[in-house]
């Protein structure tokens, strides 16, 4: 019996590829190329008028002090909220693998937080922890404890960490659950026959079997804080108090619709876009040998 | 003819002839970016438009908040599909005016459409914002406020303060604000909404102190920020930086997010604008009322006059002549006399006509609600200065970010006052030089 199937020539498999291709294009090539071309240029917010300026948006960029804050922040917030969420959907989805009685209701409540979108999770935190709304910050102020994330800068930076963490969590745990029912059971048991405790059952078979789903959970959550945490940032501080919880793509977003400069936020993104596709690469020749599927 | 066609055909025919009306109407386009009782306010304006005349017809639509519009209107004026009229928060001013060919100006379009209007007619300190040095109307003012300071009399009785004398200048705001937190209000004393509105541009027209040079930026895009050369500057941003530090002064953030705490009685005084009337009179329990803003007494000739706030009417350009006499016979039946008196005693925004005021103010209307005269008084206090007529900078917006960034951080502690003072300088600077490059082309 024949298991693959050949198209001889080129005109079917073209055809057949077509329409992959054009959507690739059209949505995703030619934003990015636009995107390139703009950051060349210095134009005015109504594009009445449009001057070519070489590297000079690129000039301005690495040459404002913001910018490299921004960087420090985009590394401290992208850590903490990839290792927060990725481990906490572990330990979640470890516990909702067992057999417990509610679990169906457990497992529905903890991917609930997944379908609100991120700039209502910021709105639902900053009610809960904003100074002068916040219940839980009320609580915190009788605690004696000063929490003021409009003039702390590292007050904030927890603040949308958490937010941005919690929005992620759903997400990782679906996968992780789905990861663990999929590790035969049969496994699991001869290693219980051999007398092998708990954890390390865990860390000898279990995650070692989960380590694609951790390897994609990974690359799909550092493109997430990258690129997907602006809404959460907006919501919450606003890049603030002082430009303390800016990331890099809130200040493209911030720089480009909020303050009309499309030339520097263009330059910012090609940025962002270099480095995603830097770290993307080094995760798939570094880290992914380490992945056994 | 079978019966499914001829149904096809009478009801093709029913749609047409309810089309017909419709389609000798001129659709006209307004995006706004009001809420509440404010969009009931537009709404009600439409339709009142709409009653009043068969030719034309007001389409509101609300685009989200103030920058949410501006950007709205940009990005649909460069994919050619741009409204006729389109609200601008007075940030966007700077960025509306360098746009040549973008924006109809008003005093050219009530001209050509053979409107009766007189820029005269209009409050001078609210038209100044919005016209060229030569005096001619670029657009056309809709709701104007201006900074006032609130307070809550109930607060001021339980902290031995006399309620009707509210403090007049910045030290006995300090001195109030001192004895509030005693007798009670530990968070904050006093605070302001839109910090820099508040303490840079309210602050400079207030003391008549220029921000920038070239009259603050309306005498040319070459304008250079220098404010931080004037040491009435950096002795309050040194004060608040000191207060802070003492919970007297707390931060309220760089939007009016956090009017709230007024309204809920947690801060006692509050600077913010005059358009908070609204949601005071809706949610406040307690007895409060409004005053001027506080200056600092040895400031020459300060108090001067405040600058206004909120939003005007742009049109924008490229639309054609007779969709243009529409918006201009919107913009008359706008400035109509009773209907400014309407739409000032209703929802607190100023009057933008003379006549308006004076027959408010004839009425008598002012003796039960002196608020709603506050700012009008103080626009009016002196003639303007070239400090105090307004400002006008391109990508202002971005600025006041800055601005608000460098206020945080002198009030945090992590720069001081001074330093503070001269990056918000420096840094805006910047932006001014990058916008008049892509502006002067």
């Amino acid at each position: 019996m024949q298991k693959n199937a050949f198209f001889n020539g080129l005109t079917i498999p073209l055809m057949l590829l077509l329409p992959q291709l054009a959507i690739t294009v059209v949505f995703f090539y030619w934003p990015a190329t636009q995107a390139v071309w703009q950051s060349f240029l210095l134009q005015d917010a109504f594009g009445t008028s449009t001057e070519f300026v070489w590297f000079e948006n690129y000039q301005l960029l690495f040459s404002d002090p913001g910018y490299l804050r921004a960087f420090i922040n985009t590394a401290i917030f992208s850590s903490f909220v990839c290792v927060l969420s990725l481990s906490l959907a572990l330990l979640f989805a470890v516990m909702a693998d067992r057999q417990i009685r509610g679990a169906e209701i457990y497992k529905t409540l903890l991917i609930w937080p997944y379908a609100v979108a991120p700039a209502v999770a910021g709105v639902l935190w900053l009610f809960m922890f904003d100074p002068s709304l916040g219940m839980l910050a009320r609580g915190l102020s009788n605690l004696g404890i000063a929490w003021n994330p409009r003039l702390n800068g590292n007050d904030a930076m927890l603040l949308v960490i958490l937010a941005a963490t919690w929005k992620q969590i759903s997400y990782n745990f679906l996968f992780f659950l789905a990861g663990l029912q999929s590790i035969p059971k049969s496994v699991i048991e001869a290693a219980v026959i051999d007398g092998a405790r708990p954890m390390r059952r865990f860390w000898t078979i279990v995650f070692p079997l989960l380590s694609p789903t951790t390897f994609f959970l990974l690359v799909v959550n550092i493109v997430y804080v990258f690129f997907d945490t602006f809404g959460i940032i907006d919501t919450v501080t606003g890049g603030g108090p002082s430009g303390a919880t800016e990331t890099l793509v809130y200040k493209v977003f911030a720089d480009g619709k909020g303050g009309s400069n499309l030339g520097g936020s263009a330059a910012q993104s090609v940025v962002l876009l270099v480095m995603v596709i830097a770290m993307t690469a080094v995760q798939f020749k570094f880290i992914e040998r380490r992945v056994s599927y | 003819m079978t019966v499914k066609s001829r149904i096809l055909m009478s009801v093709a025919a029913f749609a047409l002839a309810g089309a017909a009306p419709a389609a000798a109407q001129t659709e006209i386009q307004w995006w706004h970016a009001l809420t509440g009782a404010n969009n009931d306010v537009v709404v009600k304006l439409a339709e009142d438009f709409n009653a009043s005349q068969k030719d034309y017809k007001i389409v509101p639509a609300y685009k989200g908040s103030y920058p949410d519009t501006l950007n709205a209107g940009i990005a649909a004026f460069r994919a050619g599909t741009a409204p006729h009229i389109l609200q601008v928060f007075e940030v966007g001013t700077g960025t509306m005016m360098s746009a040549k060919g973008a924006v109809k100006p008003v005093h050219e379009m009530m001209k050509e459409a053979g409107e009766a209007f007189d820029p005269k007619a209009y409050l001078p300190a609210i038209t100044g914002y919005y016209s060229t040095a030569k005096g001619e109307m670029l657009s056309m003012p809709f709701n104007s406020s201006s900074m006032v300071m609130w307070y809550n009399k109930d607060a001021f009785k339980k902290a031995g303060l006399n309620p009707d004398a509210p403090p007049k200048t910045w030290p006995e705001v300090f001195e109030a604000g001192k004895k509030l937190k005693a007798a009670g209000f530990e968070k904050c004393g006093f605070t302001n909404a839109w910090a820099p509105w508040a303490n840079i541009e309210q602050f400079g027209a207030w003391h008549n102190i220029p921000l920038s040079t070239k009259v603050n930026g309306m005498d040319g895009f070459d304008a250079v920020l220098n404010f931080n050369q004037s040491p009435l500057f950096l002795k309050h941003w040194t004060n608040l930086a000191e207060l802070q530090k003492a919970g007297v002064y707390d931060y309220s953030g760089r939007t009016n997010t956090g009017e709230g705490r007024f309204t809920s009685g947690e801060c006692p005084i509050m600077l913010t604008s005059s358009g908070f009337f609204g949601n005071v009179k809706a949610n406040a329990k307690f007895d409060w009322a409004n005053a001027a803003m506080p200056y600092y007494p040895e400031a020459a000739g300060a108090p001067q006059n405040s600058i206004i706030g909120g939003a005007s009417l742009w049109v924008m350009g490229g639309k054609k002549a007779d969709e243009y006499k529409g918006v201009a016979k919107f913009f008359t039946f706008l400035s109509d006399v009773d209907r400014q008196v309407k739409l000032h005693t209703e929802s607190g925004y100023l009057p933008i006509t003379k006549a308006a005021y004076e027959k408010v103010k004839a009425s008598g209307f002012y003796k039960d609600k002196p608020y709603l005269e506050t700012p009008i008084l103080e626009l009016n206090n002196k003639e303007p200065t070239d400090n105090s007529k307004g400002l006008r900078y391109g990508s202002l917006v971005q600025i006041r970010d800055i601005w608000s960034e460098e206020m945080e951080a002198a009030l945090n502690g992590q720069k001081t006052p001074k330093a503070a003072l001269d990056a918000a300088v420096e840094r805006g600077n910047q932006m001014l030089r990058q916008f008049e490059r892509s502006a002067s082309r």
